[in-house]
């Protein structure tokens, strides 16, 4: 096969340097600065929601508007560096190209660019920490009036403005990479490759990239017009004659806070699907692997896929009930909102017909795709009672709220991250992880999981707040109520830290599988997606769906074996 | 299940292509190379998808350009959703009064001239494009006859970077002349959004200036044809879309406060 001098240069940004699996391990690199940052925070908020008067070593005792800070930056850090990065972006690079039968990404040069800026905006954004002032206050959905001025308290000023610089970057970057996976699915998909015969994973990084390219850049719009409020004195947010702390803010018209939420919504709804859509398909694709099955109603897999996506672009609304929507708008987003029901059901369906009386192998990957979807529907049952404008009302900014995206988002999203890590493990390095420990790790996380953000359900109810610095000394009814969730808060902050510790068992496999020579056969799992092919992406072509096993169970075939033999059915 | 479909690929592999004997490559251009054709028509060496010829990286990097400028119309959407929001928002005084503070901001009349400038660049950078795929011209590029192609593509595209900067100039003059009526970014939120409109769009057009000098050097030093169609390619469906976007966001803020 001669090399022409045209194609020559397509394969010549090769460099170590912009080869997808660098820029992949690099993406999962930011996310791993980024998980364990938040993770100390969302401790820290923990161990002083419990016991407020602890004092920080080196640092004295936690500050309301620290408090708050902590808020901002662990939901900042764990939505756009590790769910949104790690999942999408992290192993996108790593397996999708030799998913789709590639030999790598369409833009190579582009993605590493990408990686690098959203490298830079994780290092703009832990500076907020030591600016004067310290971190922003306002959550990572940053709701003016307040976060569009610094009078509104400490962090409020460079940190915002370090907030929205950081954001920024990360909303470009993040664009650039959804251009980059969108083009290779489209455009570099190997012979034989068909679009039915794509990977679910592969079918969830579409969905999610083609949410970004819609989403991201309406955020860096909200972002450019909460800049211009906050330095150039235009009123895109601030309502006329806004005091904030006895100062009248000088600022010409009327501005909608409102306009924000739905800018920022527009683009916060689908950062949660783009958060959560590889998992599932990831999901999907290894309770087909471990049950030695095909994938319950596919075609209909790929359809909820894109339905989820295209439901997650109407349902904004459903955050902003109680601030001051119209109510028919109310109503039509609870409609949308709860037909989002439809597609998740179909999936859980699908996950359980699946794994239904298969006598599946109980791997730690798949242990971790149970575990996926078991928060998921733990976390998803929620959904639609949050769904309802009227009960809304009731638990809107409470600890209801905060136990159910951290079950359906966060939780799920790190079961799905910890599956895609010891699934493919033996094909990033060659090994496998301790089966023992990866089980020890996922029994201590899911009860971690579990006994951290159940009771939060229950302090919801009773009426615990979201975002309180404090929840011992208020005075009257409310700090009686209050009063009586503390024995659940000690509870929970003690699953926080039992949930942290069980990750130890993790690190340690990782270190001695690092360190054993103990290598993995090529194909360890009986896997048939593309990346397991023993042959070289140049002489791989498609010849058949995933996942095709034998009616015993035991004889498989992998998408890239030329001929069916005699044992299996040909389909 | 309905039947796999095969594509043809799999079995045209092993054969040895009808239109070639072996005895050299077929040239980069054929019939289609300009045109919005599949990309696999040229698949002149059998080699796997991602390698093939020219036409496949040219459709890749057009597609990469269409992807981003969907994120850009993404981008200018926010904001004139965000326009129509704010135009039909006031607040009640202390007398209960309704008062709506927007005033339409009168449109320097230069704009008109800008865009006209635009479109003149628009079709310049398409002049420049086309004769980048001129078949004949392609091939003797291709062989080394000449560099016909590069060299009218570098005079339309110097046009079209002239033009470009004379839009921004006039765009620059437009705020000028505000600025000397004391209509200033802050004054009004209808001024709000011409200034933010006007000037998002000149930040998105000064990236289409960078493009067209990048393509620019590109002609210069880059040694294949197939690279340098890319580069005019890409700069000038980027500077298209621009340019049409210009004219939605102008007839907006001319029509539309």
């Amino acid at each position: 096969m001669n090399v022409s001098p045209a194609t020559s240069v397509a394969l010549a940004p090769h460099s170590r340097w912009t080869h997808h699996r660098t820029v992949g391990f690099g993406y999962l690199a930011i996310s791993a600065v980024a998980v364990g940052v938040g993770t100390v925070l969302s401790l820290l908020m923990r161990l002083h929601l419990s016991w407020p008067a602890w004092s920080l070593p080196l640092h004295g005792p936690i500050l309301p508007e620290e408090y708050l800070g902590l808020v901002t930056m662990h939901g900042t850090l764990m939505l756009f560096f590790v769910l949104t990065v790690a999942p999408q972006s992290g192993f996108g690079n790593l397996i999708l190209p030799a998913q789709i039968g590639a030999r790598h990404m369409a833009f190579p040069r582009l993605n590493a660019a990408s990686m690098w800026l959203t490298g830079l905006a994780l290092l703009v954004l832990l500076t907020a920490f030591f600016v004067p002032g310290g971190s922003p206050i306002s959550g990572w959905t940053a709701y003016p009036p307040l976060s569009a001025t610094a009078l509104a308290g400490p962090g409020q000023g460079e940190g915002m403005d370090v907030w929205l610089a950081a954001i920024a970057l990360f909303s470009v970057a993040s664009t650039l990479g959804a251009i980059n996976t969108l083009t290779t699915i489209v455009k570099l998909r190997g012979e034989g490759m068909s679009w039915p015969r794509l990977p679910l994973t592969v079918w969830g990084w579409f969905t999610a990239a083609l949410l970004s390219v819609l989403a991201f850049s309406v955020l860096l719009a909200a972002l450019a017009m909460l800049f211009c409020d906050r330095h150039l004195q235009s009123s895109f947010f601030v309502p006329g004659g806004d005091l904030v702390n006895g100062v009248l803010l000088q600022h010409r018209g009327d501005g909608s806070p409102l306009l924000w939420l739905h800018l920022f919504w527009f683009f916060g709804h689908p950062e949660v699907y783009i958060a959560i859509l590889p998992g599932m398909g990831l999901t999907s694709m290894v309770l087909a692997n471990f049950a030695h099955r095909r994938v319950f109603a596919y075609r209909l897999m790929i359809a909820t896929t894109l339905l989820i996506g295209l439901l997650g672009i109407l349902v904004w609304g459903h955050h902003m009930f109680v601030a001051g929507l119209n109510p028919f708008a109310g109503s039509a987003f609870a409609l949308s909102s709860m037909a989002i029901a439809l597609p998740a059901s179909a999936k859980v369906l699908s996950w359980l017909a699946t794994i239904w009386r298969s006598r599946p192998q109980l791997t730690t990957p798949m242990l971790f795709a149970l575990g996926f979807v078991s928060l998921f529907i733990t976390g998803g049952l929620t959904g639609p009672i949050l769904a309802q404008p009227i009960l809304d009302e009731y638990l809107h900014n409470t600890f209801f709220v905060v136990a159910h995206f951290h079950l359906i988002m966060a939780m799920a999203g790190v079961f799905g991250l910890f599956c895609a890590t010891y699934y493919w493990f033996p094909l990033l390095f060659g090994k496998m992880l301790s089966e023992r420990l990866g089980k020890l790790h996922f029994w201590g996380t899911i009860l971690g999981a579990y006994a951290t953000f159940l009771p939060m359900h229950l302090t919801g109810l009773a009426g615990e707040p979201r975002q309180y610095a404090q929840l011992t000394g208020v005075p009257g009814p409310a700090g009686q109520l209050l009063q009586t969730t503390l024995p659940l808060q000690n509870h929970i902050t003690y699953g926080a830290l039992f949930l942290a510790c069980a990750q130890l068992p993790f690190f340690l496999n990782l270190v001695l599988t690092l360190r054993s020579r103990l290598r993995a056969s090529q194909n360890p799992w009986s896997a048939t997606t593309m990346e397991w092919a023993p042959q070289a992406a140049d002489e791989l072509a498609t010849h058949r769906d995933p996942c095709h096993y034998a009616e015993d169970g035991v004889l498989f075939l992998g998408q890239w074996e030329p001929d069916a033999t005699s044992e299996l059915p040909p389909e | 299940m309905p039947p796999i479909v095969t594509p043809p690929e799999i079995e045209r592999r092993h054969k040895v292509h009808e239109s070639d004997n072996g005895s050299g490559r077929r040239p980069p251009t054929d019939k289609r190379t300009g045109g919005n054709g599949e990309g696999d028509s040229d698949n002149w060496n059998d080699r796997p998808q991602g390698r093939r010829g020219p036409r496949e990286r040219l459709s890749q990097v057009r597609m990469g350009v269409f992807f981003g400028l969907f994120a850009v119309l993404m981008f200018f959407i926010a904001i004139v959703s965000a326009f129509f929001v704010t135009r039909a928002s006031g607040h009640f005084d202390a007398y209960s009064k309704y008062v709506n503070e927007w005033l339409p901001t009168t449109i320097p009349s230069i704009l008109w001239l800008n865009t006209a400038v635009l479109i003149l660049s628009s079709a310049s950078a398409e002049m420049a494009r086309r004769s980048m795929f001129r078949e004949e011209d392609v091939m003797d590029e291709w062989i080394g006859l000449s560099r016909r192609t590069s060299q009218r593509a570098t005079a339309w595209l110097t046009l079209t970077l002239a033009l470009g900067a004379l839009f921004l100039a006039g765009q620059w003059v437009a705020w000028d002349q505000l600025a000397a009526q004391h209509v200033f970014f802050k004054s009004n939120p209808s001024s709000h959004f011409f200034y933010l409109i006007t000037v998002a769009h000149a930040v998105h057009l000064f990236v289409g200036v960078g493009a067209l000098i990048a393509a620019l050097i590109g002609l210069r030093r880059s040694h294949q044809i197939a690279s340098r169609q890319i580069f005019v390619d890409a700069t000038v469906w980027y500077w298209h879309a621009m340019g049409l976007l210009w004219l939605f966001l102008f007839a907006l803020l001319e029509f539309g406060q």
